[in-house]
This record gives C-alpha cells, structure tokens and sequence, in this order.
C-alpha cells in the first residue's frame, strides 16, 4: 500500500537495482525479434547498390524465378519519396541516382524467409558507373559535384577576441605571429560503426487504424514525422512504438526512420505484416556510422604555457546525404576549443559529402573527434614547452568565470579543476609518470591523461524550439505512471525516471510505472540523444511528479485517508489527474545561431580520463592496463549505474583508439562482419576505477543531475594515445593506434 | 525429423530439419526466445547455451547435434520465481544494461561458476560474450559479488 511522505526515504542517490532488469536476466525481455509472428506475417529485405555512384538504368527480375508470393516494392511505389530529417535529400529508396554503395532500391517481402533471400538474388541492376568523391580532401575540391552545388553541407565559423571581426583569418594570423610559442599540427580520426548487439529491427503492419510498427529505435517521433511525410497520413493514424532496444549509442537515432518505412511500404502493398530484421553485415554496411574528421590546428602560447590563441579548421566527413550531419558538426565545433581558456579564437568547421554511406549520431555526436584532435595538440603543445601535459591542461582549464570560445561565461557547475585533481591523484600520475620515463625493457609503460567536457542538452536555443513534453498520470491506488517518448536503451532511463519521480512525489519506488514509449500514448518529449534525457526530459519528469503528489496531499489533508485512498477519491471526482508539463530552460541562455555566439549549452559535465599502457616494442600490441577516471555528473541519481554509463563509454573510445577500424575499398566496406570489425573483448577491457565528482547544476532533477550519456566517449580515445606517446615517444596523430600504423609510424623515425 | 531434447531440465520432442540452428530451434517452435542473435557467426556471443553442460554458440550448432542430449539457455537459470544469484547481482550491480547481451553473458558466468577455476579466469570465461554497453566493469563485479553471495549461502557467513 502506498505511504504517505513522513515514510518516504529518497532513492536518489542510491544505486537501486535496474527497473528492467528482471525480465532481462530472466530471457522474457521482448526485443523486436522476440516479438511473435502475426498471422500472415512477411519476412522483408533489402537489394542494395554495388556500386557508391551512378545512374540506375533498370531493375530486372529474373524471368525464370517465381515471383508469384513475393512482394516487390521500388520507389514507384512510394507516396513521397523522401526521408524527413533535416532536409529531404535522401530518397527512401533510389529511383535514378546512387550516391552510395548500399544504398537501397528494391523491397522485397515473403511469408517464407530463405525465398525472400533467394528473390533478392534474382533481381539484377543495370547501374551506370560514375565518377566517386570518396574522401573530404577531394569533396572540398568539388570537381565532382555529387551534394548540392560545392559538396559542401554545413559550415560554421567561431570567432573570440581579436579574431572576432570581419577578416577573421588576417587577424588570429596576426595574434598568433605575436605568440612566443608557436605550435601547429594536424590530427585525423576514423569512421566508428555503433555496433549495438542488437541489430536494427522493425515490424509494420496497417489496420483499420492506420500504420503501425514496432521496433529498435530511440526516438519514436523521428519515425512518426517521417511516416508522416512518406505516407501523408493523420498524426493519429502513426502509431510507433519502441520495443526493448538492444543498445543504440546514437545509431538508432535516425536510421530506424528508413528501416521501419521500408518495412511499412511493403506492408501497405502486401496487405499483410512485414519483420525486417538486418543481419550483422546488412547493418554494418548500410547504417550510419561516426563521421570521420580531419583537424589542423595553429595555436600559440606563452613560454610559461598560458594559451592565448587557437585557429583550426575541421572537416568532417558527411557521406552522402545530410541526416543529421549539421547538428554533428556543430558539436564537434563547439567542443573544438577543448576544455581550456583562449583569448582569441577562430574555429571554422565544414561537413562535405562523400559516396560513402551517409554518417550519422554516434555517441559524442562529434565532439570525440575534435577532443581527440584538441588533446593531441595540447600534448603536442607541452612536448614543445617540456612541460608535463597534465600540467599545462591545469594551467588552462575553465574555471568558474571563465569565457568559452562562444563567448559563454561558465557561471555554474564547472568542475574540471576537481576532476582533473582527483583522477591524477587516484591514479598516481606523478610517480607514474615519471617511473615510467624510465628507459625500459620490450614491455614498454606509459600513462596518460585527457581532460574535456561535453555540453549537455540541446546546443543553443533548441529546448526552447522543441518544447520537449512528458506527463506523469496519477493510477489507482495511488501509484504514478511516467509519460514519456524518452526511451530506455540500456542507459537506464526507466530507472532513474522512477527514482526522480519516487523522490519528487514521496511515493515508494515500487509505485511508479514507466508507459511504452508509443507515439499514441506518450507526449513527444524529444529525441533520446545529447546527453539531454536525465537534465532536461528528467526535471519535466520530476516537475510533473510533485505537480500529482501535491494534488493527492492537498486532497489527504483536506479530507483524510492514506495516500492511496486520496487518489482514488480524487480520480473518482475528476476522471484523470495527470501533470503534463513542458520543459522551460533556464532564462539565462543566450544563444546567436548566426554567429555562433553566447551560451552553447545550459552547463557541461566535465572528465578526466587517465589511461595506463603496457606496449610491445616488438609486435607494438597495446594493452590498456589500468583506466582511471573522475567525472563530474552533477548529481548521481544511481551511482552503480552512472559509472556503467562512464564505463561502457569510455570503452567504446579505448575500442576506436585501438581495434575499431572499417576497411573501405572504392567505397566498399571490406570487414562488415563482427570476425573482422573488432571490438574490444573482456580481455581487452582494462579495470576501471571511476570516480564520481559531483558539482550539481541547480535545473537538473534530483539536486542538480547532468547528462552523462556522451561526455564518456570523448576522452578515452585521447588519454590513450598520451600514454602510448609516453611509453614508446610516438606521437601517433592519427587515428586508430594499431600495432600496424604505430610500427609504420616508429620505422618513418618519428620518434620524439 | 523428430528430435528429442532436454532443455532446462524438460524433455521436449520437437519437428525440426536436423541441419536447422539450434538457435532457430530454440526461438522458434521452442518459444524460448531468450537467447539471442546478434551476429550469426560465433562472435558475438548472444546466442550462448550450455549443452551438456559446456557453452556453445547455438548458432553454430546444428540441432541434430543435440539430440538426447541436455541444452540450458537462459531460462533455465532461476529456481522458480526466484532469481538464482548470478540473475540478482546483474540486477543489482549494473551488469545488465541494453540486455541484449546479458543471456548469453550469464551462462557463460554460470559456466565459469561451475568450472574448475583454477584453469580459466572470470574474463577469459566471458571473452566469447561481446557487450557493447558496460565495459565489462560491472559484468565482473557482478558475478564476483555472486559468487560471494553463493559462498554466504553455503556456509552462512561470509568466508574469510
Ligand atoms: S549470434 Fe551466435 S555468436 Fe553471435
Ligand atoms: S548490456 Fe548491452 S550489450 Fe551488454
């Protein structure tokens, strides 16, 4: 039975077990292809391009293979033929021009399932080849125009101090030849595919209702709004529903758009459910993957170390059609900066298309790729000046007042210096270090550290424009039942949702209900991304909370009883008692999308990550020994599971700075099967020793919870490298760090 | 072709193409969709099951191969209601994020509890079974904390 708030203890702060948890450790977790077959079910599939460009002359169909119980799709047959995202550049199938290798063109549909792959055999292309833009260097040159007029896709350009005026080149040029200390250098890093376990998967049906489909997915309403857009149907005829998802890390933010639309197009023209479940090498190829960058970076300084300007230049690799590639680079070039202070500062960003398969959100949304380039430099910086790296990111790092390249001056919740301190101070990174500058034998050691930040929420404005909703609905007995299009994709969600929501209304734990994320039941309370669920979806959460809990009290003083007994005297008056609210970001922000300009994010989580090495000076294997980290997250709702989230991330960067490489020939990827695409292992995992640092930001919910989601996946990379530097003296700028490019890198004699 | 197989402890006949996957089997006409796929081809280790009592990739294994012999999936692991300890620290101690690994995850955990442990250590016994969310960390906490847990069962205090 419900209690009333003098029993209520805060769960808050405690590490409660996973909402979720029991039916997944049990096997009754449903995920998408759990999902029993409806009468009459299709099994779907896909006939891809082979080739990354050219003109479709014609689609042929085997004449002596039986078509008669398959159901054929191509864009024809679709009502408006456009994947609703940021622009309408991408067709939902292809109808004349290719653009990428896999890109799709033919939907196939069959009850049995080994026809439908021996269909997909019988359909031949006849594809005129045509001349590919394969990497950003040759896209920048535009002598192939394949996006747009220059290939060029989004660009943005910030400026600070005196390089704040028209001709910004001239003048961060001119600051930086006053500079005592010049350094300058140029850092690349690669494609990184999400490799969630579960591969993408949908089911979609039509009834007398409408369109339906169920599936992996984060942010139902993508889906909604492209169903809406593609089938120009009611928004009440769209019903999307979220099954258990086997993992996203951002690759089941916009992708499930297209897979779930092709699902619902065959559905529509068989008449019958359609299951479209990719295989691991299907999902590799054809799904987005994390953008490739390429940074130069100028920058000068005082002899004493104080940084004083910084010009770089990003490119980043978009594939071949937009998705949400602006939003990607517009984090990448506001975390370009890093975590340190710059006087002066131009920082211009550019995406450009490719033939490759269009990029997409990855966890760090970017900011991994300009942290990784930012950090190398700051070492490269302190190798110049002789200092220890760690040193100089103390000497610069933001503090309480400091100014952001954007012009953001951090006035809350800054905690870099903390998390700096902490980590080198739990990790032992002085004696470390210098123990391991000692000359050593074939096992080299080395340790390293990368200091950073990530934004949480939406950058700028965008709260403000999306207006994120979610509803907390008062059931009988008087339990509470969450609201919301938030989904739960392993990171814990339900959980901590519960654990807001329980505090903020004083209800027991075991009284609040989480609804399937269904477009028809929830309210649209964004996409699940940018760090931006707990902060900001969170505190509408626990708004709504305490908004139910008062009404029942109010009613429980005015006319006695439990708890439990005043919600249903109150429901029995009222019929509903729900709270549905909409998120108010804090007044302060300030934000100029034309310039770039004002405060970027509400408040950043800050990290430090250290990582210790042991290296093969013969084979130049790399071993993460040991991983060290302190993270600021604000307020730790469930500390068990905020250093999941710290370490899962951080693993998934030590993965692409070592193992996690895409083979790419001609635009054909060579290693689309887990065999040949490695990710670390049990074994390659070092411990982990995380520390939890909390600075609370005073508009998150619980005492001040910031998002975590990403900042995790933007310093391992970094940390690593530094102390594969330190072990072997081989500054590696490029990544990833396989045994292969650090023995090409040590034989050129690069060594410092 | 009829085949008989004893799955967590039941006898089950079931009609099935002798070279069909076993994970086919088990998700099919077994019901038990538990265990999962998530790559097809041995890597992942999603799809792990113990037959007679050793962990196998069910989708490298033809179910002609399990007849009359004993197959445990991730069904088979609790006692009734009631969550063995192995289930109850993953609950408790982060070592179920996403999920998706988690039933091929803990009958390699259950595997490893029953072997002779001196000849392979906890991370080898979970290097078959690939998770993308939780770094590992909490997945061998969770299964020390078991066994710990199992020991202060046994001998009703914590052994020192
Ligand atoms: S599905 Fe069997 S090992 Fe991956
Ligand atoms: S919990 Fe998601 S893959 Fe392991």
């Amino acid at each position: 039975m419900s209690q009333g708030p003098s029993q209520h203890l805060p769960t808050v702060g405690k590490s409660v077990p996973r909402a979720d948890g029991t039916p997944k450790v049990i096997g009754t977790a449903r995920y998408v292809d759990d999902l029993p077959a409806m009468p009459g079910e299709l099994h779907g599939a896909t006939v891809r391009s082979p080739v990354p460009r050219g003109i479709l002359k014609s689609i042929r169909f085997d004449p002596n293979f039986d078509w008669s119980d398959i159901t054929i799709v191509t864009a024809e047959d679709v009502p408006l033929n456009t994947v609703a995202l940021i622009a309408e550049d991408q067709p939902v199938l292809a109808a004349r021009h290719i653009n990428h290798a896999y890109e799709p063109i033919v939907l196939l549909a069959c009850a049995d399932k080994r026809r439908v792959l021996l269909a997909k055999n019988a359909v031949s292309l006849d594809i005129e080849a045509l001349p590919t833009v394969l990497d950003v260097h040759e896209s920048l040159k535009n002598t192939h125009t394949v996006w747009g007029t220059d290939n060029i896709q989004k660009r943005y350009l910030i400026t600070k101090g005196r390089a704040d005026t028209e001709d910004s080149v001239s003048a961060i040029d001119a600051v930086l030849a006053e500079c005592e200390v010049r350094v300058s250098g140029s850092y690349s890093s690669h494609h990184q595919e999400q490799l969630y376990i579960e591969p993408q998967g949908v089911v979609a049906w039509w009834d007398e209702s409408g369109v339906h489909a169920t599936g992996s997915l984060q942010c139902p309403f993508y889906v909604h709004k492209a169903f809406l857009k593609t089938f120009g149907e009611q928004p009440s005829r769209i019903h999307i529903t979220q099954a258990v998802t086997g993992g996203g890390f951002g690759g089941k933010e916009e992708y499930p758009s297209i897979i779930a639309l092709h699902a619902a197009l065959l559905s529509k023209k068989s008449g019958k459910p359609v299951r479209m479940i990719y295989d691991r090498k299907e999902d590799i190829e054809a799904t987005t993957k994390r953008h490739p960058a390429f940074c130069e970076i100028e920058t000068g300084c005082d002899k004493d170390g104080k940084l004083r300007a910084i010009k770089m230049r990003v490119l980043m690799d978009g594939g071949a059609y937009l998705t949400l590639t602006p939003v990607v680079l517009s984090r990448g070039a506001l975390h370009a900066s890093g975590a340190y202070e710059w006087e002066h500062a131009r920082i211009e960003a550019l995406a450009l298309a490719t033939n490759t398969p269009p990029n997409g959100a990855f966890r760090g949304f970017g900011a991994p790729q300009t942290i990784w380039a930012i950090e190398r430099h700051i070492d490269k910086v302190a190798a110049v000046l002789g200092m220890d790296p760690l040193e100089l990111k103390r000497k610069n790092i933001l503090k309480l007042g400091s100014v952001t390249a954007t012009g953001q001056v951090l006035h809350t919740s800054v905690a870099g210096v903390e998390c700096l301190e902490k980590a080198r101070a739990v990790s032992e990174y002085d004696r470390r270090r210098k123990a391991y500058s000692e000359k050593q034998g074939r096992i080299a050691r080395g340790i390293g550290a990368a200091v950073f930040m990530h934004g949480a929420g939406f950058t700028g404005s965008g709260e403000r424009y999306l207006k994120g909703k979610a509803a907390v609905d008062l059931l009988p007995g008087g339990r509470l039942r969450i609201r919301t299009a938030s989904t739960d994709i392993g990171q814990g969600t339900e959980t901590v949702f519960r654990q807001i929501v329980s505090d903020a209304a004083q209800v027991p734990l075991s009284d609040v209900d989480f609804a399937v994320p269904c477009t028809t039941h929830v309210p649209d309370s964004g996409p699940t991304v940018a760090s931006r669920t707990v902060m900001v979806v969170g505190s509408i959460v626990e708004a709504a909370a305490r908004e139910v809990g008062d009404r029942v009290r109010k009613e429980q003083q005015a006319s006695g009883g439990t708890f439990a007994e005043a919600a249903d005297r109150l429901l029995a008056r009222e019929g509903e008692v729900t709270s549905l609210l909409q998120y108010s970001p804090p007044s302060y922000i300030q934000w100029d999308d034309q310039h770039y300009r004002g405060d970027a994010y509400p408040c950043f989580a800050w990290a430090c990550f250290i990582a210790e090495v042991e290296v093969d000076r013969e084979t130049f294997e790399v071993t993460v020994t040991n991983f060290w980290s302190a993270t600021d997250v604000g307020r730790a709702i469930n500390p068990t599971q905020c250093r999941g989230q710290i370490e899962g991330g951080a693993l998934q960067a030590i993965g692409w700075a070592l193992f996690e490489e895409l083979v790419w020939d001609k635009g054909i990827i060579k290693n689309p099967r887990m065999t040949n695409y490695i990710v670390p292992t049990a074994l390659d995992a070092p411990p982990f020793h995380t520390v939890l640092v909390e600075e609370p930001f005073s508009f998150g919910p619980g005492g001040g919870a910031k998002g975590i989601g990403e900042l995790p996946m933007d310093g391992g990379a970094p940390a690593v490298a530094a102390a594969v530097e330190h072990a072997l003296g081989i500054p590696m700028d490029d990544l990833p760090l396989t045994p292969e490019r650090l023995f090409a890198r040590s034989a050129s004699g690069a060594q410092t | 072709m009829n085949l008989t197989l004893t799955i967590n402890g039941t006898v089950h006949h079931v009609e099935a193409s002798p070279t069909a996957r076993l994970l086919d089997v088990l998700r099919g006409p077994l019901g038990l969709t538990g265990s999962k796929e998530g790559c097809g081809e041995g890597e992942c280790g999603a799809c792990t099951v113990l037959l007679d009592g050793d962990p196998v990739n069910a989708c490298l294994v033809l179910v002609g191969q399990c007849e009359g012999r004993s197959i445990l999936t991730v069904e088979g692991l609790a006692h009734g209601q009631t969550l063995s300890p192995l289930q109850q620290a993953f609950v408790g101690h982060g070592g179920a994020q996403c999920g998706i690994c988690t039933p091929g995850m803990l009958i390699s955990a259950h595997a490893y509890e029953k072997s002779t442990k001196s000849l392979v250590t906890l991370r080898e016994s979970i290097a078959g079974n690939i998770c993308r969310c939780t770094g590992y960390q909490r997945i061998v906490d969770s299964i020390t904390q078991a066994e710990h847990e199992d020991r202060v069962q046994t001998f009703g205090t914590v052994g020192s």
